[in-house]
């Protein structure tokens, strides 16, 4: 079997607490090829903490140890910040929740897209506006050229979030976190956005690890979905497979999906606290 | 664009103002707040238990005298006719005489004002020069020990008064090390040298092409407008630092950072673009104050400048020039809130 383009081993996370540290990810460890790997789990469970844990974007006073950080043969726990740097970006990207928030407000999109490939590549001028151009084309933007001297207030969140793919895409890199990317959009927007995901991350041979707390969006884009509750994976499951889960957590959540033809009156709720043995 | 954004080639050109209807609601705006000022001058003027014939004609005149004065200042006529009045006085220039100089106030605020616009100027610039790069570097390292020590120096701005840094100021660079020169605008012997054009003695000294005298002006200047400088350096860069606190904390920060870009550029392209609107607020406010005349540093420093020149009428309960140096101050604050405004505008692409 080839080496995997990703390779992470127990990863744990711990901030500071008033009453001494608390670990929030506890050995967190999945290997990832040019695949797309969901990652589910409730609010706070510590898969977004997972997600930029992989790009060392967690800073003071968040503490990350990993016995092993590998991508594509580089040892991303040895990099400097400035070589590190150099992978942001340009080989694992992310695509954040809400593009309300993460786009830089008084910055047009298209010098923020164009940022995201000047960072890495040294072009010149109309190549680089060239490049942006075709890639809000990719991300079907109509009018690329009007779109681009826009300000990220003046579009609509779908929009926007295209414009954060185009943007995290521009520099042609080989993962893409996407980190809840539709749940802050309009449901009916929702779907476009992650099929337009889809199609760029199966048509450049990229892989995705997808971030979310909605099982059945999870199971629909991705092959093979993660199960994380409080800090740790609890099952590991094929993307079809979802109805043979045998962990109690996993089976949990399934039975809190409603159906269409509902009889019950109460939802289950799940207990938060529970502690499951490993 | 701006003199303090490091990228000017990121921004696009600024759509300033749009159409006439802009333009007039903003003249419109500007005339209602000067109007309000007049009122509230105005008001001043009559509600102050001081008898403003009296002010004028001294309490030995006879009544005829009185009378006559009362007549001639138009006090018999209607309230609203006398702030008709009022207002066609201000907007003429004639603010009346000051009792102390005996000169028209108009011409004492001429004479005055540029002083404290000097000091001020070079105070402002002396604190926003230093101070936001303080600030932004304090939050860039926030908790280590460059943010505590700009933090020190900040309070110290806060806590310590400011006729005191004068004085020491004066015994340790001017009596003791001999580095400036002392109290005054100019040594007693270069006086009146250089023809008064606009008032601020070095640009005089430049125009006129006298360097001497320029230095020497410089000299003057650079301790009381340091100590001003200081002071308004503590208070921007305290505001720098809480605002870039704020937009490192944003998921736009994040969003450059996962982009690849160096941590130079996330802190002055990312996180200090977005602030530079607050800023404008902030530095608008402290060159205001520094417009008002600092009075302790004017005395200690024997600045003729406006706050030497305000605390001197009110103390003489000259009230002609009380309220003209009230109107300069209030005209002070109008223009500088209606630049804001307009910074805004050119700044923050959200609020066009």
């Amino acid at each position: 079997m080839t080496e995997p383009l990703l390779q992470l081993r127990n990863l744990r996370v711990t901030f500071p607490g008033p009453r001494g540290p608390v670990q929030v990810v506890h050995g967190v460890s999945f290997d990832l090829g040019r695949e797309r790997l969901g990652i589910v789990g409730e609010s706070g469970s510590g898969k977004s903490l997972t997600g930029r844990s992989l790009l060392r974007l967690l800073k003071h006073p968040a503490k990350v140890e990993t016995d092993r950080l590998i991508f594509d043969g580089i040892d991303l726990n040895a990099l400097s910040e400035k070589q590190m740097r150099n992978i942001r970006g340009a080989r694992i990207s992310m695509v954040m929740q809400d593009p309300k928030f993460s786009l830089n407000p008084v910055m047009t999109i298209g010098t923020q897209i164009a940022e995201a490939l000047r960072v890495h590549e040294n072009l010149p001028r109309t190549e680089v506006k060239t490049r942006v151009r075709a890639m809000l084309d990719q991300v079907r933007i109509d009018d690329p050229d009007r779109v681009m001297k826009l300000y990220p207030h003046e579009v609509s969140g779908g929009m926007g979030q295209r414009v954060m793919i185009a943007m995290m895409l521009i520099p042609q890199p080989d993962v893409l976190i996407a980190d809840e990317p539709t749940s802050a959009l309009d449901v009916s927007v929702q779907a476009q956005v992650l099929d337009l995901i889809d199609t760029m991350i199966v048509g450049n041979g990229m892989a995705l690890i997808l971030i979310s707390h909605d099982l059945e969006l999870v199971a629909r884009y991705c092959d093979r979905v993660l199960v994380m509750h409080r800090g740790r994976v609890v099952e590991e499951l094929e993307a079809g497979q979802l109805h043979a889960a045998t962990h109690p957590y996993t089976k949990g959540l399934l039975a809190a999906v409603p159906r269409m033809d509902e009889t019950r009156k109460v939802l289950p709720v799940m207990d938060r606290d529970m502690e499951y043995d490993q | 664009m701006s003199a303090l954004s490091p990228f000017p080639d990121s921004e696009r050109a600024p759509r300033l103002v749009s159409g006439l209807g802009t333009v007039g609601r903003f003249v419109l705006v500007t005339a209602m707040t000067f109007l309000g000022l007049l009122t509230i001058t105005f008001f001043i003027g009559r509600i102050v238990p001081i008898d403003p014939v009296v002010a004028v004609v001294g309490d030995r005149a006879s009544q005829e005298v009185y009378d006559a004065t009362f007549r001639q200042m138009g006090l018999d006529k209607p309230l609203i006719t006398q702030f008709a009045l009022y207002v066609r006085d201000v907007l003429t220039g004639n603010f009346g005489m000051s009792l102390s100089t005996g000169r028209p106030v108009v011409e004492d605020l001429v004479r005055f004002f540029p002083a404290t616009f000097e000091m001020a100027t070079f105070g402002i610039v002396i604190g926003v020069v230093l101070g936001v790069p303080m600030g932004v570097i304090a939050a860039a390292k926030a908790g280590s020990w460059i943010d505590q020590l700009i933090r020190v120096l900040g309070l110290l701005g806060y806590a310590v008064p400011a006729f005191w840094m004068g004085l020491v100021g004066l015994a340790v660079f001017y009596a003791g090390l001999g580095w400036v020169a002392g109290p005054g605008r100019l040594d007693i012997f270069y006086d009146g040298l250089v023809p008064t054009v606009t008032g601020i003695l070095t640009l005089d000294a430049l125009l006129a092409g006298d360097m001497q005298i320029f230095l020497n002006a410089l000299s003057h200047l650079i301790l009381p407008s340091s100590i001003l400088g200081f002071f308004s350096l503590a208070y921007i860069a305290r505001m720098t630092r809480s605002f870039m606190l704020d937009q490192l904390d944003q998921e736009f920060v994040t969003t450059a950072r996962v982009k690849g870009v160096s941590e130079r550029a996330v802190i002055w392209k990312h996180a200090f673009y977005p602030i530079r609107v607050q800023l404008v607020t902030v530095i608008g406010l402290s060159y205001a104050v520094l417009l008002e005349g600092s009075v302790m540093i004017e005395i200690v420093f024997s600045w003729p400048g406006i706050g030497n020149y305000l605390t001197t009428a009110l103390l003489t309960a000259d009230m002609n020039a009380v309220l003209g140096a009230t109107i300069l101050i209030g005209t002070v604050f109008i223009v500088i809130n209606r630049t804001s405004d307009v910074l805004y505008r050119i700044l923050d692409p959200r609020s066009r």
